[in-house]
């Protein structure tokens, strides 16, 4: 169920998401110092195009990379075989993922 | 005389297609008896029904894998006292194939899918030319040699949690045999060979969990087999994007 375009996708995105999820622990923990707030988190990303930029594509790399992932265990754990269902359900939670990751970090740097 | 119990409780599988049961023998043990020994004494002695299916005993030919307390083994190079619990033995048909009768397996689905992975000599010489001189030391033909050993036994294929989960997988003997043919200076099919693994079912759904190179009776390694299809395959996506 998986061939080599899933496979580099999945590889590939997993690539971006490495130095990123690295970042972003890095962030938590220098954030967390002495509290934390929503004022405080806003305050560093609201009308910051750099982390716009930098949650897009994080957002946009997991967005691939658990799709793909999710197809692959509902795929195994129920044995299915339909390629086009299989097709249709990593494009649909694909989708979902980028629109509820779009809507929250529009709202968290660009709103 | 022998350690232990002198008597051997044997649980056969028996059945045809998907029904069937374990059924209970009494076998006495002997020194230096195999898996493929008891199931023969049962055969011989107690009932002449039992399918099972062996040829050389001497772990060449391949044909009599069968489960043995859970595990894929080459049954004529088992010795039972490495394998028995407490004078106990539970026998069954491979896993992960369709059951013919008993102990044998169906095995069409496993070379069904080594003819799909390509994993076949593609001649670039015609018998007119002269014999390809391969350089024993190449790096190519060293790597092949890692692989060459196979005897299509499927204990890999038995082994396989993915083969289990994912039934259009090729499987760790088909991939093995592909990666022999990639390294294969002689082999002019390398490309089709890439396609062949790169397909729905392919190398790729492989989830590097090690059973095929753990449970290999010629303790070949198809999982580094794979992952180095997964590398070519990878450097063919680069150079020219599938």
């Amino acid at each position: 169920m998986l061939d080599l375009r899933l496979y580099m996708l999945q590889r590939l995105s997993a690539l971006v998401m490495a130095p990123l999820v690295l970042g972003h622990l890095a962030l938590m923990v220098y954030a967390v110092q002495g509290g934390i707030s929503a004022g405080e988190i806003l305050a560093r990303t609201q009308g910051s195009l750099g982390w716009a930029l930098y949650y897009g594509l994080f957002l946009v790399a997991a967005a691939i990379h658990a799709a793909i992932g999710l197809r692959v265990i509902l795929a195994e754990t129920l044995a299915l075989r339909s390629r086009a269902f299989l097709d249709l359900f990593t494009l649909a939670v694909g989708a979902v993922f980028l629109i509820l990751g779009l809507r929250a970090l529009h709202a968290v740097t660009l709103a | 005389m022998l350690d232990g119990p002198q008597t051997l409780s044997v649980s056969i599988w028996r059945g045809t297609g998907t029904t069937g049961a374990f059924q209970s023998f009494e076998v006495p043990r002997q020194g230096s008896q195999t898996v493929l020994d008891v199931v023969s004494w049962i055969q011989q002695n107690l009932d002449p029904t039992l399918t099972y299916r062996y040829a050389c005993r001497v772990g060449m030919c391949g044909s009599c894998a069968m489960m043995v307390n859970g595990v894929p083994r080459w049954t004529c190079r088992t010795h039972v006292n490495k394998v028995d619990q407490g004078g106990a033995l539970t026998i069954g048909p491979l896993r992960n194939l369709p059951v013919i009768k008993d102990l044998a397996a169906d095995m069409d689905p496993f070379f069904e899918k080594w003819v799909k992975a390509e994993g076949l000599f593609h001649p670039a010489r015609t018998r007119h030319e002269e014999v390809a001189r391969v350089d024993p030391a190449s790096e190519a033909r060293r790597t092949a040699d890692r692989a060459i050993e196979c005897i299509n036994c499927s204990v890999c294929y038995a082994a396989c949690d993915t083969v289990a989960g994912n039934p259009d997988y090729l499987g760790p003997a088909a991939l093995n045999r592909a990666w022999s043919v990639v390294n294969d200076e002689r082999d002019a099919g390398r490309a089709e060979v890439l396609a062949a693994v790169s397909v729905s079912g392919g190398c790729h759904n492989c989830h590097s969990q090690g059973s095929c190179t753990r449970h290999c009776p010629n303790e070949l390694s198809p999982l580094d087999s794979i992952a180095g299809l997964k590398r070519e395959t990878a450097r063919s996506f680069w150079r020219k994007g599938r």
